[in-house]
């Protein structure tokens, strides 16, 4: 079974692990750009993409300041409908809650559609742990169901395993043929998951968004299985992170106009399912609809007042496809369940920033995440926050060949600066010891940190003979 | 241009200062060129980056304090730098946010400070500065001048404006080149491939000179190029301008 917990503050290994991995290099190169080039393409043929992007971050911005009074609307619809709705306050509540309510309906396999928050909250291993066995339905989280997995990316959960990689992976655990060509290993899967929808006793969801107005949960898919997971059990569970919601039924068209061509260039995925309370005499669906509703570190997100902007997120993966950084060390390098820059700022939020603190040095900040983001969340100034947050909460780790911490590094920078003789003195000083370091105007290697790090890959600049102070005197004369 | 001639006061830049005083030397000539006054205030150091960018914050404000007042009675500072000017204009005042006083002064400073290249093109109004040099180039745009200060066509016309110049574009332009500030030393390994692709970029377009608009992004190029001796020459815009060969 997959990974467990947090290990965000292994980024740095694990990022350098993955970089020298030349098959998973060029299986993020190429589906990162095919996803981005399909957005490009995809908003370019709307018009008035930033006006509805303008709208959608409004209504975001309205739902997370006034979250109490959509959530209670929310489960008031949802309980007239005749649901259950459920509180969580953290994953291991939502875990017993969902464990419960299988135990409850007698089901011994559980199909699950694709959702993030069930990862977050470990939610297979809890079922696994109560003897109920639970079956990966989307065709990416099936690969990495039986690759042992978490996502590598919150959208396209097995995009850094090629055709190849899942053909291995069916010969191996499914006795399947081996093959390369989609459409077989397509088949493969379904008939490997067709049995699995006629036993499963319960059917388990996630929501793209939760419609205040009306009670509804809505999921977005491609492939039918997600229907399949909330129509066929009797019993149907939706988990929900509490930042879902939208107002009213009316925005959600704005939503599924952004969201299908944000995440992976499509005009609208292939299902829209709406599920609007449990079944109806007369109609088919489930008997029994439960809403859980999963807090697990949002609360503590909205507090902070900068940070709030940070659940506005529809969890459409396009910063992730557009970011360097990501592209190079992969979903993985991240160390939960989120990743890219979105992961960089719900990570430290979610799990803790002593978890997490590295995640936001994990960036260049070169905004390339701002521009696709379909409800504009200011990503590098959240980033930005959020690293000061780590250095007031934590300590920086401090490399062993750092003569001093972080933080006393840069209280003696900032003396320096205050001083514009210091400064002058430190730098003529320091002409004077890189004689011994300096050929021709550069540096090969320093031994001491920062700079140590600098010229592992790259030669690092000599000071000028003169800097531009003492040249100006001869500039203005 | 107004009959009395705009007097601007350079804000040098630490790393120009210590590392790359040519690029100080050809702005200012660039700029008196054009008929510019240029002043130099030598109690200048850094603008703060390094401290704001790696979350000291209140490091940050210390350092940033003193610009606030270094520059209060100048007309127009001038920075060759993208990202210090990203960080007086629109770093500043967040910083100040709670300090009713500072930030009137951080507001009215972002006013008046400017990138290089925008300060010829926006404010002055010029394209060709009267340079020459031959050779393919071509421009990086780093991420906070493009980005944060929405300035990527005034470069461009500056280096089209040049006699002699090839212009040519790279694949991806806009990606960023992996310097980042103290990303490059927390994450030197993703750094140095983010600036291999950058430098493949340039060697794939056959471009000879890649100019950029700061000396964060240069250094790390050239330092690469350097280490792995790539033909490309890196060169700040100022220095491209200034040239008459
Ligand atoms: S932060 Fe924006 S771009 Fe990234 S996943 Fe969320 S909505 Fe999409």
């Amino acid at each position: 079974m997959s990974e467990t917990g947090v290990h965000s503050r292994e980024i740095h290994i694990r990022a350098i692990s993955a970089l020298g991995d030349a098959h998973l290099q060029e299986a993020y190169r190429s589906s990162t750009l095919r996803l981005f080039t399909g957005r490009v393409e995809a908003a370019s043929e709307v018009p008035g993409w930033e006006l509805l992007r303008d709208r959608a971050r409004a209504i975001k911005h309205d739902v997370i300041e006034h979250l109490d009074y959509y959530l209670a609307q929310f489960a008031d619809n949802v309980e007239g409908l005749g649901g259950k709705v459920h509180w969580a306050a953290n994953g291991e509540e939502a875990c017993r809650l969902v464990c419960d309510i299988a135990g409850r309906a007698g089901a011994r396999e559980v199909v699950k559609a694709k959702t993030m928050v069930s990862e977050e909250i470990e939610l297979t291993h809890a079922l696994a742990a109560r003897g109920i066995r639970s079956v990966e339905t989307d065709m990416g989280e099936f690969i990495l169901q039986l690759a042992g997995e978490r996502p590598g990316h919150i959208v396209a959960p097995a995009i850094h395993k090629t055709r190849h990689d899942v053909s291995e992976l069916f010969t191996a655990h499914l006795h399947a043929e081996r093959t390369d060509d989609p459409e077989r290993l397509t088949a493969v899967a379904r008939r490997a998951l067709r049995e699995m929808f006629a036993q499963a006793g319960m059917g388990l969801s996630g929501a793209n968004f939760a419609v205040a107005e009306t009670g509804t949960v809505v999921v977005i898919e491609n492939e039918g299985n997600i229907r399949f997971c909330t129509t066929a059990p009797r019993v149907q569970v939706a988990l929900v992170g509490i930042e879902k919601i939208i107002p009213r039924f009316a925005d959600l068209g704005i939503f599924l106009r952004l969201l299908g061509r944000s995440a992976t260039g499509q005009k609208l995925t292939v299902y829209t399912s709406l599920l609007t309370g449990p079944r109806r005499p007369g109609e088919d669906g489930p008997e029994e609809l439960h809403v859980v509703l999963v807090d697990n570190g949002r609360v503590a997100t909205l507090a902070d007042p900068k940070m709030r902007e940070a659940l506005f997120c529809i969890r459409c993966g396009a910063c992730l496809n557009a970011c360097p950084v990501y592209r190079k060390i992969g979903g993985h390098a991240y160390g939960w369940v989120y990743s890219g820059p979105i992961g960089a700022l719900v990570t430290p939020e979610f799990t803790g920033i002593e978890q997490g603190r590295e995640l936001p040095f994990a960036s260049t900040l070169c905004g390339a995440c701002r521009e696709v983001c379909p409800v504009k969340i200011n990503i590098p100034d959240l980033l930005l926050h959020l690293r000061s947050k780590a250095q007031e909460m934590t300590r920086a780790p401090q490399p062993k060949d750092s003569p001093v911490s972080e933080r006393t590094a840069m209280r003696l920078w900032a003396w320096l600066m205050k001083g514009p003789r210091r400064y002058a003195l430190a730098a003529r000083l320091a002409r004077v010891g890189q004689k011994v370091f300096a050929r021709q105007g550069w540096v090969r290697r320093f031994s001491k940190f920062p700079l140590s790090r600098w010229t592992e890959g790259r030669d690092f600049p000599a000071l000028a003979p003169k800097p531009f102070r003492d040249r100006w005197k001869e500039l203005s004369s | 241009m107004a009959a009395k001639p705009p007097r601007v006061a350079l804000f040098i830049t630490c790393l120009a200062d210590q590392f790359f005083p040519m690029v100080g030397e050809c702005a200012v000539e660039v700029l008196r060129r054009l008929g510019v006054e240029v002043t130099f205030n030598p109690a200048q150091t850094c603008c703060g980056q390094p401290a704001f960018n790696t979350g000291y914050r209140q490091e940050t404000r210390e350092v940033a304090a003193r610009v606030l007042d270094l520059f209060d009675d100048a007309e127009f500072i001038v920075a060759p730098s993208g990202s210090c000017a990203t960080m007086v204009r629109v770093f500043y005042p967040e910083l100040f946010a709670d300090d009713p006083e500072r930030l009137k002064k951080a507001e009215s400073l972002a006013r008046r400070f400017y990138e290089f290249s925008e300060f010829l093109v926006k404010v002055l109004k010029v394209e060709d500065v009267g340079a020459s040099f031959r050779g393919r180039v071509s421009y990086h745009d780093s991420c906070h001048l493009l980005r944060e200060l929405g300035v990527g066509e005034e470069p461009r016309k500056l280096i089209r404006a040049v006699r002699g110049v090839e212009f040519v574009e790279l694949d991806d332009y806009r990606l960023c080149c992996g310097f980042g500030g103290t990303f490059s030393v927390k994450f030197p390994e993703v750094s140095v491939a983010m600036g291999e692709d950058k430098l493949n970029a340039a060697k794939r377009a056959g471009a000879e000179v890649l100019v950029a608009n700061d000396s964060g992004c240069l250094m790390h190029l050239a330092g690469l190029a350097h280490r792995q001796g790539l033909p490309v020459r890196t060169m700040h815009l100022a220095e491209l301008l200034a040239k008459r060969e």
